[in-house]
């Protein structure tokens, strides 16, 4: 269950962010998360429920931007989605494929409501 | 509650010593390489001191942009761990696996051929006991156990933490056995020089497609338990291959730690790499 450290991580990251910017409290978070990160987003959601509490963004709602992978074959140059490690090339059928992307897990931005004067 | 010391420790690790059941550091941090500094209330009365001389109207709403790893500071951490072994010429070796496929073993079978050529220091990960880092420690090599606690790996503060508490020779070799999982700890880099993933053969040969992360992360891949293939339905042949399909770049190894067959192939690996070094 690596997932509760990573919402941990991502509450920690967001919270100590909004206090900079002085935010009353933080009601909506951007994550981008490849498909090959090794995160199962439904997991690290039901996460965050428990690790945001007493948090700024205790009430924040996650929105996850999943990632297709693209891998690239190393014989024959040639590109196309990837979904999981052990892909073939559909072009030439070799296995030495690198993974250009899908490995991608970020907080793009939050959005924060400030305090009323 | 922390059974040693009474104080509470929840979802914290600990760092013990096998002959020392006094020493126990506990280290905070949540799992993520990261010292907790608790000044969350301070910074909250904070907020309400500065003066605003803008108006923001009630419940005005903005948005930041962050563009930020999740896991940006276990892996800062990882590269000051990895500067550090670098700067000593030490070799960080990340040990993973599944619970039960002779990490340990491995460890102890090759550590005393390979510490008459390099001193040797082992980093311990579980969950609880001490009971890795005591074979470890009847070898008579420095050693310091991780108690993750409920926690599934190891990550970059944890090792940070213990190269405080090991004194690690320049021009060394320091073998660090990560948690018993192989799902997590793929996802933690710790300031290795190589990840080594280990399988046995009373696994299922589909092991490397069924957990693609860790092998795909992996440098070397050592089958261990080669003893038994005639008594089980394990085809190493297509281990390998399926291994290669996740991951091309991968060195591989099959030993038996039992009967000590190609562990002198993988013990002269590591040696070259110490040399090198």
């Amino acid at each position: 269950m690596h997932e509760m450290s990573i919402a941990l991580s991502i509450v920690e990251a967001v919270d100590a962010k909004a206090r900079e910017e002085g935010a009353a409290k933080i009601t909506g978070i951007d994550l981008l998360v490849g498909r090959l990160s090794g995160i199962e987003t439904e997991s690290l959601k039901f996460c965050f429920s428990a690790a945001s509490k007493g948090s700024l963004a205790e009430d924040a709602v996650l929105a996850i931007d999943e990632r297709e992978g693209t891998g690239e074959c190393t014989a024959c140059k040639s590109s196309f989605p990837v979904s999981f490690y052990y892909a073939e090339c559909p072009e030439c059928g070799s296995l030495a494929v690198s993974i250009i992307s899908g490995e991608e897990f970020q907080i793009k931005s939050m959005t924060i409501e400030e305090e009323g004067e | 509650m922390c059974d040693t010391c009474g104080c509470s420790s929840e979802g914290g690790a600990v760092l013990r010593k096998p002959g020392n059941s006094e020493y126990h550091v506990h280290i905070t941090g949540h799992g993520n390489g990261h010292v907790h500094d608790h000044d969350h209330e301070h910074s909250r009365h904070h907020d309400h001191d500065h003066g605003h001389t803008h108006h923001h109207p009630e419940g005005h709403s903005r948005k930041i942009a962050m563009e930020q790893d999740v896991l940006l500071k276990n892996n800062l951490l990882a590269e000051r761990n990895r500067g550090y072994f670098e700067a000593r010429n030490i070799v960080a070796l990340n040990f993973l696996s599944s619970p039960g496929s002779g990490k340990t073993s491995l460890l102890e079978k090759t550590i005393p051929v390979l510490r008459q050529h390099v001193p040797v220091a082992v980093i311990e990960g579980d969950q609880q006991t001490t009971n890795d880092a005591d074979r470890i420690h009847a070898l008579g090599v420095p050693v310091i156990q991780v108690n993750t606690g409920s926690g599934c790996h190891l990550d970059a503060f944890m090792i940070n933490r213990s190269l405080r508490e090991l004194d690690l020779q320049d021009n060394s070799l320091l073998c660090i056995e990560n948690v018993g999982n192989l799902v997590c700890p793929a996802m933690f880099d710790l300031g290795e020089a190589l990840k080594v993933v280990i399988i046995s053969t009373t696994e299922g040969d589909d092991k490397p497609l069924k957990y693609p992360a860790m092998f795909h992360e992996a440098d070397i891949c050592i089958l261990n338990k080669t003893d038994l293939l005639p008594y089980v339905d394990f085809d190493a042949a297509r281990c390998r291959e399926n291994a290669m399909r996740v991951n091309h770049h991968l060195e591989w190894f099959e030993v038996s730690v039992k009967s000590g067959e190609g562990l002198d192939a993988w013990t002269e690996r590591i040696m070259k790499m110490v040399k090198r070094n």
